[in-house]
């Protein structure tokens, strides 16, 4: 009986403390669905749905937005999802990158359409978001800011506009060496 | 009182505002949920991409890009539209499993978590 009184909040303490540990673990890093503010914590899903520390915490880590480097996750081959539902869908990759220089006061933006043909289908920007040729669209930071051209995705789903240096990347300096006879 | 400070921290984390901190890039959709006498629906970008490429939803499912601008009647979605073109006991869960996605607070409006007004700089 003495042992039983001893044992049992023994025990007790240690599960107790498991349940610390698993809620402090990596994985804590992303909010639960019951306490994300928008799930109902009585909602039946809860307990039923993916945690998203559970699906997330394996993927190469990111310092913003889902905390995941999307791109780095296909090309690490941790994730590969599906391309397309129906077997007629034609599936492109584009692998140019374009420089976007307006020699102002940030560095030039060099945008890749690998990253982005990897996640997206051409008609997905084109030519809703952008004309489809060179030098025929004008890009404006406000606007962007504001949710349109590439606001549209990034700050909502893709990486968002705090990362201003992996857009703004190649130095105004080294393309006008470049230009230079 | 044997601890005040204890009680008054209790307090203060009791009375502290449960700000929305939901994932990056979840959805809210309550044109009609609210209406209809369900929960709003919560959807998750980060649990579909880990799936599905943009191009899948946006382009095949017909989706467009930008939140709100799309109208997503349960209908369609029994119909095969939409959601429903996975949510169909094949490739993932029914529309008869209502409260898997109509999973939201009551209330709540639509939009994106995230978003250009509340993630980044966003509106000035």
């Amino acid at each position: 009986m003495a042992q039983r009184k001893h044992s049992w909040p023994r025990s007790a303490a240690a599960v107790m403390l498991l349940a610390v540990a698993a809620a402090f673990a990596a994985n804590s890093l992303w909010v639960r669905l019951e306490v994300d503010g928008v799930h109902d914590p009585r909602s039946p899903a809860i307990g039923v749905l993916q945690q998203p520390g559970d699906a997330l915490e394996t993927l190469p880590r990111d310092s913003a937005g889902n905390l995941v480097n999307w791109v780095k996750a296909i090309d690490s081959g941790a994730i590969n999802p599906r391309t397309n539902l129906l077997p007629e869908t034609q599936v492109l990759l584009r692998e140019d990158d374009f420089i976007i220089a307006k020699f102002g006061s940030m560095p030039a933006v060099k945008f890749p359409h690998r990253q982005h043909t990897l996640w997206l289908a051409c008609e997905n920007c084109h030519d809703i978001l952008f004309k489809a040729k060179a030098g025929a669209n004008k890009f404006s930071m406000s606007a962007i800011l504001n949710g349109e051209q590439c606001g549209v995705c990034h700050g909502a789903v893709a990486f968002p506009l705090t990362e201003c240096n992996r857009c703004h990347s190649v130095s105004n300096a080294s393309l006008q060496r470049r230009a230079a006879p | 009182m044997k601890h005040p400070a204890a009680i008054g921290w209790a307090a203060l984390l009791a009375l502290a505002p449960t700000a929305p901190s939901a994932e990056y890039g979840d959805v809210v959709l309550n044109r009609y949920s609210d209406k209809a006498g369900v929960r709003p629906v919560v959807f998750p970008h980060w649990f579909h991409r880990i799936r599905f490429r943009c191009k899948v939803c946006h382009q095949e499912l017909g989706f467009q890009m930008r939140a709100g601008a799309n109208d997503v009647p349960m209908a369609d979605i029994i119909d095969g539209k939409f959601c429903g073109m996975c949510h169909n006991e094949r490739v993932a869960w029914g529309p008869d499993r209502c409260d898997l996605c109509h999973s939201g607070k009551p209330g709540l409006r639509s939009g994106i978590i995230g978003g250009a007004q509340t993630s980044g700089p966003g509106r000035w």
